[in-house]
């Protein structure tokens, strides 16, 4: 019940944001489609915790922050190499261990290593991650869990 | 003076953009293998969409235009690791062996 209302209200806010129109007219038809999309949600079963992730504690902007500095970092090294007449690359497959507790955690991890240019998730089973780096110290930096730690950190 | 400023950031901003989106469609032609193609892309999906939209907002100030880019970049955020994730495990699965070691050659 909780999560179905969560699921109203973040839709009729998106709704009202992305219109722009506030006419009777107009809202009459953002309510119906609000409902309809409820209702569909609810028929298909998929309003539940793991849709709402508000159980995501901690220093989340300070995460953030960090992803941005890392990502900025790992795009200037992957263009350096791209551009550089040698293609100084050294492919590299290696198999991680996520420390999160839950699938969530787990799923915030594997998006984050593939967001970051020069290294890709390429399989999830469990806790097991297998990643594609496209340089070896790419890889190693991954290795060195860092990007773990600040994850974990994040769960309640 | 401070829509000078806001026009310059803007200019870089999108200048940086365009480069990077160049860099990703360069790094597509030399690079190797599927694997590492991915990785070019992956520069356009996070720093060049990142940059041009954030110069797109800067130039619409507080309105709801800022608002539906905003939500845009929310979008891309979410939805391009988890397309790049289906790609690579699709090509896993379809069996394409990964290029290992250091190759210098195209």
């Amino acid at each position: 019940m909780k999560y179905t209302f969560y699921l109203t209200i973040i839709l009729a806010a998106f709704w009202l944001l992305l219109s722009g129109h506030y006419t009777p007219f107009i809202l009459a038809c953002g309510a119906v489609s609000v409902a309809l999309t409820v209702f569909l949600s609810l028929r298909m079963r998929v309003v539940d915790e793991e849709s709402q992730p508000v159980y995501l504690g901690g220093n989340v902007i300070g995460y953030w922050l960090w992803l941005i500095k890392e990502i900025t970092l790992a795009n200037i090294d992957v263009c350096k190499r791209i551009w550089s007449p040698r293609l100084d690359i050294s492919p590299t497959v290696v198999c991680l261990k996520a420390s999160q507790k839950t699938p969530f955690g787990v799923m915030v991890y594997a998006n984050s290593i593939t967001i970051t240019p020069g290294t890709i998730c390429i399989d999830v089973d469990g806790n097991n991650l297998e990643v594609h780096a496209l340089t070896w110290s790419a890889a190693e930096d991954l290795l060195g869990g860092e990007m773990d730690k600040r994850i974990s950190a994040l769960e309640i | 003076m401070i829509i000078d400023a806001l026009d310059i950031v803007t200019a870089i901003c999108l200048a940086l953009g365009c480069f990077l989106g160049i860099s990703g469609g360069v790094g597509i032609y030399r690079l190797p293998d599927f694997y590492t193609r991915m990785h070019a892309t992956s520069v356009t999906d996070s720093a060049c969409a990142f940059l041009i939209l954030f110069g797109l907002m800067l130039q619409s100030g507080f309105s709801l235009v800022t608002v539906k880019l905003g939500f845009i970049l929310l979008f891309m955020v979410l939805s391009s690791p988890t397309a790049a994730h289906a790609l690579a495990k699709t090509a896993v699965q379809f069996g394409i062996e990964p290029l290992l070691g250091r190759e210098d050659k195209r």
